[in-house]
């Protein structure tokens, strides 16, 4: 089970041919407070960073790219009423979607979380 | 505060409606009737004028406080204008298109015309349309002229050119209009980065646009040569005119290159801001796009009399009539009232304004571009950041102090951006007041961050969880 | 203050333009005294048609105006202060337009309202944009009996966005329910309905609600408040998406404005309106207060992915809509609009006993009616405004087919005098 992240901060979980997606915990700190998280519809199908979701807190907002190619087919609709997850629980419970991916290619594109933490101190 | 509904009393009403002198007609019929008569609050007048008087005393205000509000041209309007903006509350626009109604109207459709007149050379323009609702609204109408002029070219360009330091209408009112945004960074030196801008223009690109000076308050020197890229490749030049207080009488967009611009009525020329609006966005064209204005047109027939015309080949109706009247009449006088000269004073003294107040401030708060600026000044909040200050916690803090704050976190491009806009009506005095409190602010900064984290403290709220709001959606209530 | 900025002159400051981008003219008159600009702006006043009394709607219409609609209103606190960014020196503007927006939703049967939009045209066309980006479809139906002013605006909005309008032919003087529902396809976001329409017919467009939502369609009604004090509302009739202009609130003709335009719509689809949106909170200290919300959805933040380009709306003009609410209350509106209705079916009766006139109409109307004279409408509105009088708008330029034709407007101004004077003045019109 191996996390993957994109330098738009979405993180990628690959179980099988299924990628569940969400947003970084740094992302989510950087946003501050979301109010609102823009759920993609169920069977859109997306390529590698089209954008697929997107979110907002009180004074921005940010798109969510697709960290792979692949198909919708779960949203975490618990966000329609707590976006709040998010910042509670951004790698884990704050999850957006779940994608069903096919090409394990795409991942040559993203980081581990190694080189996402080397990423993140290279902004600071 | 008690909201006006929670003052409601059942029976109650603040006026009388006027005596019947006609007989009681039959009801509408079932089905058409409504249900219930709408939840409208039941006052008495004594009730309803003290809520609305009470409310209005916890607004800061032009008339009350100085309002830096960087970007927004807060200057102080003289109350004549208000007296002769009245004057014209009966006219019907209606009768200027119905069958002989023209004759009727000659006063206020001379006063369109004259309007255009005025604003078509002060910006150096072809022909002005006062239709467009406010600045936004001028920005579609105007990108809108220019994608017509396009298509009757037989081309299908597809994107207008942004800077990053743009207002977010811009690229908001070229999406409106049908095109993809192209946004091109600032450079270091505070303009948009020529090369950048240079390596984007091509023949797909149907207009760039440009405030000048910018939302930084910096005048751009190559504006002319921003202009010629542009038409040598076939594309046409925006000028947003949110900032046109700096330059009147000294530079005109049109003398400079620009195809089509904007003004803001409620921001240069004297007209009431309202608590957000009305506001008004005339919009001016060269030669070349006067057919595609919308319609229809306000014109001066052989005879001296004036007319309404349709437009045939234009971009047709943006609004209902010929604009925000009122409004309109409002910057007529004030046009009028200040004359050429005085408009040109105008400019002088904003700019005198705040490039006094940078003199004076940045001292103490970093000048990202320490240049001379025009009508307002940008500085960054950064070295108050390294005490755990922000920008957002000097704004409270003013408020405090009686000061509406300047613009804050805006433009984007400057990190914790303090944006002053002091405007050519303010006295040296008020200004030195102000100056007194962003110095102390600076000094608290240092001493006791924890005092500006609280404030502020002397208004009816304190800082509003805006995370909530917009978490809960409460926008009326129940 | 130059020696502190370190200038020698005024004209030292203007040194970074370069002398080549100078004005070539600025010829302009002299300045003159407030006292000459007085004098200026009565004669152009003075000739502005204030004196003929109006039979002419059109979308605005002449209704009394409480006194303390101009007295609160011109508050210098509201009247000078600018969009509340900064809530706690703005809990004037906040809490009224919080206030605003509950006195609309309750006149429209709504959930949620935005602080203001420009005007009663823009105001449909922001429906429209509104019904394309929930339904994420590309065109919409919209109804001829809408304002001929307003879908030209609709147009222009959607033709800038590459989307289709439809538009289908009244019948007879209401809106065609069968063909309204036969142009939906699987492309239509929305039908785009007027109550009363232009004609003056008020209709119940609940059935049309129904049937729009089956085929995955919204319905946007654009209504007249004033009707609103008797007519069923939007809300009642299952539209999803109300505006209209919030002139007849309070606000003077002025010769076409400064007015409002209002939009409300269902609580789910509060995130696709466009424009500002007031909500309550509450501060640190549990007090309660009142902020602009849900910016994220606007152009300062999301640029060219926001909802709408609108920066300014209307606040003082929706403020003087939410004062004259007030101001009526309950009974008074409901009372208020009554009188129209009598006074207009006191017009409607005396006009059609006319010889040669008739009220085209099939059913009902609120204060406004469309009849049909035995000659063409433009030359005898033309003939009465001689007398003083605009018999109302003749529908010849806008309708095919309708030359005859009049809208005749009765607010609750016009006395019985004026109205008996119409019909006089109307049959001697016709009788030449």
């Amino acid at each position: 089970m191996a996390v993957y992240f994109t330098k738009e901060h979405e993180w990628v979980r690959i179980e099988g041919t299924q990628a569940t997606v969400g947003i970084s915990e740094h992302a989510a700190h950087e946003l501050g407070d979301i109010t609102f998280v823009e759920l993609p519809q169920m069977g859109k199908i997306v390529k590698q960073f089209d954008t697929l979701a997107g979110i907002e807190s009180v004074k921005a907002a940010s798109d969510i790219y697709a960290p792979v190619s692949g198909r919708v087919v779960q949203v975490n609709d618990k966000l329609e009423d707590a976006p709040e997850l998010v910042n509670e629980s951004a790698e884990d419970a704050g999850w957006i979607c779940k994608l069903e991916a096919a090409d394990s290619a795409e991942l040559g594109a993203l980081m581990d979380a190694a080189a996402y933490a080397e990423f993140l101190k290279g902004l600071e | 505060m008690q909201l006006i509904y929670e003052k409601s009393v059942p029976g109650r009403s603040g006026v009388r409606i006027p005596l019947s002198d006609v007989p009681k007609a039959a009801p509408l019929p079932e089905g058409l009737r409504r249900g219930q008569p709408a939840a409208f609050p039941e006052v008495s007048e004594l009730d309803l004028v003290r809520h609305y008087t009470n409310l209005s005393r916890r607004n800061f205000s032009v008339d009350t406080n100085f309002y830096p509000l960087g970007s927004c041209t807060m200057k102080y309007n003289a109350k004549i204008m208000e007296n002769v903006g009245a004057l014209f509350a009966g006219c019907h626009p209606m009768l200027a298109l119905i069958p002989g109604g023209e004759q009727l109207v000659q006063g206020p459709l001379s006063l369109v015309h004259g309007l255009e007149q005025q604003l078509a050379e002060i910006t150096g323009m072809d022909e002005v349309t006062t239709q467009p609702l406010a600045g936004a609204h001028g920005e579609m109408t105007g990108i809108m002229v220019i994608a017509a002029y396009h298509k009757a070219r037989g081309e299908n360009r597809k994107y207008v050119i942004v800077p990053d330091s743009s207002h977010g209408t811009n690229p908001a009112s070229a999406a409106m209009a049908g095109y993809e945004i192209i946004t091109i960074p600032t450079a270091p030196y505070g303009d948009m980065d020529l090369d950048a801008y240079r390596a984007a223009m091509n023949g797909e690109v149907a207009a760039v646009m440009m405030t000048c000076p910018n939302t930084l308050g910096l005048f751009n020197p190559h504006v002319a040569e921003i202009c010629a890229i542009a038409h040598e490749a076939g594309a046409l030049t925006y000028y947003d005119g949110a900032n046109l207080n700096a330059i009147l009488g000294k530079v005109r967009p049109g003398d400079v290159g620009f195809d089509v611009i904007h003004v803001n009525l409620h921001k240069t020329f004297g007209t009431p801001h309202g608590g957000g609006g009305p506001g008004s966005g005339p919009v001016g064209v060269k030669k070349g796009l006067i057919p595609y204005l919308p319609t229809p047109r306000v014109v001066k027939k052989a005879d001296g009399s004036f007319g309404v015309e349709a437009h045939p080949e234009g971009i047709g109706r943006v609004s209902d009539f010929f604009g925000n009247f009122g409004i309109m009449a409002r910057a007529f006088a004030y046009i009028t009232l200040l004359g050429g000269e005085g408009l040109v004073e105008v400019s002088g003294q904003a700019v005198l304004n705040a490039n006094y107040m940078m003199a004076r401030l940045k001292g103490e708060y970093e000048l990202p571009f320490d240049t001379t600026c025009m009508h307002e000044c940008v500085f960054s909040a950064s070295r108050q950041l390294k005490e755990g200050v922000h920008a957002i916690d000097i704004a409270k803090y003013l408020i405090d102090r009686g000061y509406h704050p300047p613009t804050v976190y805006f433009p984007l491009n400057v990190k914790e951006a303090i944006m002053i806009e002091p405007t050519e009506t303010e006295s040296k005095q008020t200004m030195d007041g102000f100056i007194e409190v962003m110095l102390e602010a600076a000094r608290m900064a240092r001493t006791n961050p924890e005092a500006l984290h609280e404030a502020p403290v002397t208004t009816p709220v304190g800082r509003l969880d805006e995370t909530r709001a917009a978490r809960a959606q409460q926008v009326c209530c129940e | 203050m130059l020696a502190v900025i370190g200038a020698k002159s005024v004209e030292d400051l203007f040194s970074p333009i370069p002398a080549q981008l100078r004005a070539k003219s600025f010829n302009l008159p002299a300045g003159v005294s407030e006292f000459e600009l007085t004098a200026i702006m009565r004669a152009k006043a003075a000739a502005g048609g204030a004196e003929i009394v109006p039979f002419i709607g059109g979308g605005l219409y002449d209704h009394v105006i409480p006194a303390a609609v101009d007295h609160l209103s011109g508050r210098a606190e509201f009247y000078t202060a600018y969009t509340p960014y900064q809530p706690e020196c703005a809990q004037g503007t906040l809490q009224a337009l919080y206030e605003y927006q509950t006195a609309i939703c309750r006149l429209t049967g709504m959930e949620a309202s935005n602080a203001s939009l420009y005007d009663g045209g823009t105001a449909v066309a922001e429906a429209a944009l509104m019904s394309l980006r929930i339904t994420g479809r590309n065109a919409v139906v919209l109804d001829a009996s809408v304002n001929p002013l307003h879908r030209e605006i609709v147009c222009g909005y959607l033709a800038g966005v590459s989307a289709q309008v439809a538009e289908v032919a009244p019948d007879g003087c209401g809106s065609d329910l069968e063909r309204l529902l036969g142009s939906i396809g699987p492309e239509t976001a929305a039908v785009i309905v007027q109550n009363p329409n232009f004609f003056g017919s008020v209709q119940d467009f609940s059935q049309l609600a129904a049937k729009a939502h089956e085929q995955g369609a919204l319905l946007i009604v654009s209504c007249y408040p004033i009707a609103l004090g008797l007519v069923k509302s939007p809300g009642e009739m299952g539209a999803d998406i109300v505006v209209g202009d919030g002139q007849s609130l309070g606000n003077t003709l002025s010769f076409g404005g400064p007015y409002f335009g209002f939009i409300t719509t269902r609580k789910r689809y509060i995130r696709n309106l466009p424009g500002r949106i007031v909500g309550e909170t509450v501060d640190k200290q549990g007090r309660r207060g009142y902020v602009l919300t849900l910016q994220a959805r606007e152009q300062h933040i999301k640029r060219h992915k926001a909802t709408s380009n609108i920066c300014s709306n209307q606040s003082l003009c929706a403020l003087r809509g939410l004062i004259f609410a007030a101001a009526l209350g309950k009974k008074g509106f409901e009372d208020l609009a009554a009188l129209n209705l009598d006074k207009a079916q006191y017009a409607k009766s005396l006009l059609c006993g006319i010889k040669g006139v008739s009220v085209l109409n099939a059913g009902a109307t609120f204060n406004e009616f469309t009849l049909a004279l035995p000659k063409e409408a433009a030359s005898v509105v033309e003939a009465l405004l001689g007398s003083g009088v605009a018999a109302g708008v003749p529908l010849g330029g806008y309708y095919a087919g309708m030359d005859n034709a009049l809208v005749v407007t009765v607010t609750e101004k016009r006395t019985k005098a004026e109205i008996d004077r119409l019909a006089t003045l109307l049959e001697e019109a016709l009788c030449n």
